[in-house]
C-alpha cells in the first residue's frame, strides 16, 4: 500500500482537540504521525493542503443509496461516488432498501455491492422488525454478527408500543444502537408540509411539531424503562430538542442527529409547490430552526447527519402532495456545515465534530479521528473554494436539491478511505 | 420567485390563485364581468371573442356545477369546448397527469380548465404545459378556487359597492375550504375592512390569522354586524372523522338561521358557493329568503368565468 504524505494542512481534528498547521504521515493504510517530523518516511504520494483543512472523514448517519431495489433513482456505485466527493468515508444506509435489510443475505449483498464500487464502509443498519412491517423482531443478532451497525424501522411506524418495547430490550440484550424516527403517524396524518402559516396558505396537508415531539417524549421513557442505547433521527422541532436536552441533563444515554437542510431552511424558505422542498420531517419555523441551531451549538443534538434521498425524476414531477419527499444532499454537507461556521451558529471544530468524532461515538466505531493507528479516513478541503450546483459538479444521480444552481462555498479536494485515495477534486 | 400566472407584461396568463394577484388585476376581472354580464338577457348570448379557440375541462373531480358554468361560459365566448370526466384515485401519479396533459396538447388546445383533487395540481399542469396553453384552475384540493371566489366578490360587488366599508364572515370549514382560502385572498386583496372566519377549532387551520383575518369560535360573536354571511358546504366525511359529532350539533352551534341573521346588518347577504346542505348549515327559510343572493351567484359564475378566460386568453398570444 502507498505511503501518502499530506503536508501544511490546517489539521482540524476535535477528539484529539488538534486545531494547527502540520502534516499527516500514512502508511499500510493508517494513519502513521500527526505533526511531527518523520525522517525516514518517504511518500509515494505527497499532497500539499496548504491553505485547506485537513480533517477526519465524515460518518454520515443516513444516506439512501436506492440500492438494491430502486437502481433507477440511484445505485451503490453512483451514490458512494457523491459520498466520496463529498469527503463522507463512512456512512450508514437505512434499512428501508428492497428487499430490506432483515437478512444475512441482503447484508451481503450490500458489502458485495459495495467492495466493487471500491467504497468500503458502507454500514447496513438492520431492520428492527421483520420486513419493516412493525409486528415481529428480526433477526438482530445475525444482523449485528453479518456487518449491521444499529438497528431502525426507518421511517416506517411500529405497530405498538408493545413492539417498541421489546424491540429495545431486545436490541439491547445484543448490544445494539437503536435509531429512531420520532414521529405518530396518526397526528402526522399523512401530511406534507409543517402545519404552520405555509401548509394554510397553500391549503396543504400539515404536520404539527407534536407528531415528533410526543413520539420523542414515548421512547425517551422507553429508553429509561429497557436501557436501550437510543438514537433520534432528523429531528425538526424545538419541542423535540428540548426534551432530549431534558433526558440528557437527567443521564439518559440517548443521541440525536438533525439533517443538515433543516439547519438552513425553514417553511418561509418554500417556493410554492416545488417539490424539491418536499422533505420528511417538514421544513419549520425559524423559531424551531434557531432551536435547532442552539441544539447543536450545545451539544443536545450531536450529529449532523445528510438524509441523503436521491430521487429519480419522475418521483418530483406532480402535483407537491403527490410527490415522494427527500432530498438528495451528500453534496451539500459540507458547503451548509460551513456555512452555519459563517453564519457563528457553530465553530468550524463543533462543525467537524458533529460530521466526524460525534457520530464514530453514536455508533461504537473506531473512527472520527486522526489518532495513530487508526484507519486513514481523511477528507481535505478547501473552505473558501466557491462552485455551482450543475449537472457537470454533481455526481449524485438524483438531482433533487433545492440548493440546484446555487452557487455554494466549501469543496473537496481530496477524499481517503483507509489510506486510499477515493476522490480528487 | 416570478409570479407564474403573469406574463411579462404583467398580464394575467394562467389563473391558478388569488395569491399573487393585485387589486388592479382583481377590478379588471370585475370590470371585465360586468361587461359580459347583460349578455345573458340578451336574445343572442354569444360573442365571437374566443372563436376558433379549444378549451379543455379537465375534471379530474367530479362537479357538475362548474364544470356547466365553464361549459357555458366557453361557448358564450364562441370557443369549442371539449369537456372531460376523468375518475381518477387520490393518488394517481403527476406522470399520468402529466401524459394526459401532454396528450391533450398535442391536439392543438389552447386552455386547460383544471379541477383536481391535490393541492397544487393547477401549478403543476401551468409549469409543464406548452408555453401558448393557458391553465385555469377550477379547484384544486384543499389550496384554491379562484373562479369562485372573483364570483362572490362581483356578487358583493353589486349588492355593496365599496369593499373598505364591509364586514364579512365566513363560516363553516375552513380547513378544508379552497373556497375559503380564494375568497380571504379576494377580499383582503380588494381592501375589505374585516374579514372573519367562524368555525370550531377542529374545522380552522392552525395559525388562520395568518391570511388575514379574525377567528371566531361562536356563530352569535363572529356575526355581529356584518354585512356579507358566507356559508360554507360541510362535508358528510367530517363527521367519520373526529372533527364533528353530528350534523344536528354542527347546525346547532353553526347552523345559519333566521334568529341569529339578526345579528348582522339588516341588510346583509347571505352566499352560499353551493350544492346546499339544507338543515345542516343553513335554514331553507334563509337560503330561499330575501337576503339570500345564492342563485345570483350561480348566473354570475358565466360572467366572471367569461371574463377570466378572455382575459387570460388575450394575455396569451395574437390579439383578439
Amino acid at each position: 500500500m502507498k505511503k501518502i504524505l499530506i503536508s501544511n494542512g490546517q489539521i482540524i481534528d476535535p477528539a484529539n482537540k488538534i486545531e494547527q498547521i502540520g502534516n499527516i504521515y500514512i502508511a499500510d493504510g493508517k494513519i502513521l504521525a500527526v505533526n511531527e517530523q518523520l525522517s525516514d518516511f518517504t511518500a509515494d504520494i505527497s499532497i500539499n493542503a496548504v491553505d485547506n483543512i485537513v480533517c477526519p472523514g465524515f460518518i454520515d448517519l443516513s444516506a439512501r443509496l436506492r440500492d438494491p431495489g430502486q437502481s433507477y433513482k440511484g445505485t451503490i456505485a453512483s451514490e458512494t461516488k457523491a459520498a466520496a466527493s463529498a469527503g463522507v468515508t463512512s456512512l450508514c444506509l437505512p434499512a428501508d432498501t428492497s428487499p430490506v435489510i432483515d437478512t444475512v443475505a441482503v447484508t451481503e449483498l450490500i458489502a458485495d455491492k459495495s467492495e466493487k464500487a471500491n467504497y468500503n464502509q458502507v454500514y447496513p443498519i438492520g431492520a428492527l422488525t421483520q420486513g419493516l412491517a412493525g409486528t415481529e423482531l428480526s433477526s438482530m443478532h445475525a444482523l449485528k454478527e453479518a456487518g449491521c451497525i444499529a438497528v431502525s424501522n426507518a421511517t416506517i411506524p411500529l405497530a405498538s408500543l408493545l413492539v417498541a418495547r421489546r424491540a429495545m430490550e431486545y436490541a439491547s440484550s445484543h448490544d445494539l444502537l437503536v435509531m429512531y424516527h420520532p414521529n405518530v403517524p396518526s397526528l402526522s396524518n399523512n401530511g406534507c408540509a409543517h402545519e404552520g402559516v405555509f401548509a394554510t396558505r397553500y391549503g396543504l396537508p400539515g404536520i404539527p411539531e407534536a407528531s415528533e415531539s410526543i413520539a420523542v417524549a414515548q421512547y425517551l421513557e422507553l429508553a429509561e424503562l429497557t436501557g436501550c442505547r437510543l438514537h433520534f433521527s432528523q429531528i425538526s422541532s424545538r419541542r423535540s430538542a428540548i426534551k432530549i436536552q431534558q433526558a440528557k441533563k437527567y443521564g439518559l444515554k440517548v443521541s440525536a442527529d438533525v439533517a443538515i437542510h433543516q439547519l438552513h431552511l425553514t417553511e418561509n424558505d418554500i417556493e410554492p409547490f416545488n417539490s424539491s422542498y418536499h422533505v420528511l420531517p417538514p421544513f419549520r419555523t425559524k423559531k424551531d430552526q434557531q432551536s435547532l441551531r442552539e441544539s447543536l451549538a450545545n451539544g443536545t443534538i450531536d450529529i449532523i447527519c445528510s438524509d441523503h434521498q436521491p430521487h429519480d425524476r419522475d418521483a418530483k414531477l406532480g402535483a407537491f402532495p403527490e410527490t415522494e419527499p427527500g432530498i438528495s444532499s451528500l453534496e451539500t454537507l459540507l458547503p451548509l456545515t460551513l456555512r452555519l461556521v459563517h453564519d457563528n451558529a457553530i465553530t468550524l471544530s463543533q462543525g467537524i465534530a458533529a460530521l466526524t468524532q460525534n457520530p464514530a461515538m453514536t455508533l461504537g466505531i473506531q473512527s472520527g479521528t486522526l489518532s495513530p493507528g487508526l484507519a486513514a479516513d481523511i477528507c481535505i478541503f478547501d473552505p473558501s473554494l466557491s462552485w455551482t450546483i450543475n449537472h457537470d459538479s454533481w455526481k449524485s444521480a438524483g438531482c433533487n436539491t433545492p440548493f440546484w444552481g446555487q452557487t455554494l462555498k466549501g469543496r473537496i479536494t481530496h477524499t481517503l478511505q483507509s489510506g486510499k485515495i477515493i476522490y480528487t477534486l | 420567485m416570478k409570479n407564474l400566472q403573469l406574463n411579462t407584461e404583467g398580464k394575467l396568463k394562467h389563473f391558478l390563485s388569488i395569491d399573487g394577484l393585485n387589486k388592479e388585476i382583481l377590478t379588471e376581472i370585475l370590470d371585465t364581468a360586468e361587461s359580459f354580464s347583460s349578455m345573458s338577457e340578451q336574445r343572442v348570448k354569444k360573442v365571437p371573442l374566443l372563436r376558433g379557440k379549444t378549451i379543455v375541462n379537465l375534471f379530474f373531480e367530479n362537479s357538475t356545477r362548474t364544470r356547466t358554468t365553464f361549459e357555458l361560459a366557453a361557448t358564450r365566448l364562441s370557443a369549442d369546448v371539449l369537456s372531460m370526466n376523468i375518475a381518477t384515485s387520490a393518488t394517481s401519479k403527476g406522470e399520468s397527469l402529466l401524459d394526459t396533459i401532454r396528450n391533450l396538447e398535442a391536439m392543438h388546445v389552447d386552455m386547460f380548465v383544471v379541477r383536481h383533487a391535490i393541492s397544487g395540481a393547477g401549478h403543476f399542469i401551468a409549469q409543464n404545459t406548452a408555453p401558448h396553453i393557458s391553465v385555469i384552475n377550477a379547484g384544486d384540493g384543499q389550496h384554491a378556487h379562484p373562479t369562485q371566489a372573483m364570483l362572490d366578490m362581483f356578487t358583493i360587488r353589486q349588492h355593496k359597492h365599496d369593499f373598505s366599508e364591509l364586514k364579512v364572515a365566513i363560516i363553516g370549514d375552513i380547513l378544508h375550504s379552497r373556497v375559503a382560502r380564494s375568497q380571504i385572498q379576494a377580499l383582503n386583496t380588494l381592501g375589505t375592512k374585516e374579514v372573519r372566519v367562524i368555525a370550531p377549532k377542529t374545522l380552522l387551520p392552525s395559525h388562520v390569522e395568518s391570511l388575514g383575518v379574525s377567528a371566531f369560535n361562536t356563530l352569535e360573536e363572529g356575526l355581529k354586524g356584518v354585512d356579507v354571511v358566507i356559508m360554507l358546504r360541510l362535508q358528510k366525511e367530517r363527521m367519520t372523522s373526529a372533527l364533528l359529532p353530528s350534523e344536528r350539533e354542527y347546525f346547532k352551534c353553526f347552523g345559519l338561521t333566521e334568529e341569529r341573521l339578526k345579528l348582522a346588518k339588516s341588510n346583509a347577504i347571505v352566499m352560499h358557493p353551493g350544492p346546499i346542505n339544507r338543515g345542516v348549515e343553513i335554514e331553507s327559510s334563509i337560503a330561499d329568503g330575501p337576503q339570500s343572493v345564492i342563485l345570483q351567484q350561480v348566473s354570475n359564475g358565466i360572467a366572471v368565468r367569461m371574463a377570466i378566460m378572455s382575459l387570460t386568453m388575450q394575455s396569451n398570444g395574437e390579439p383578439l
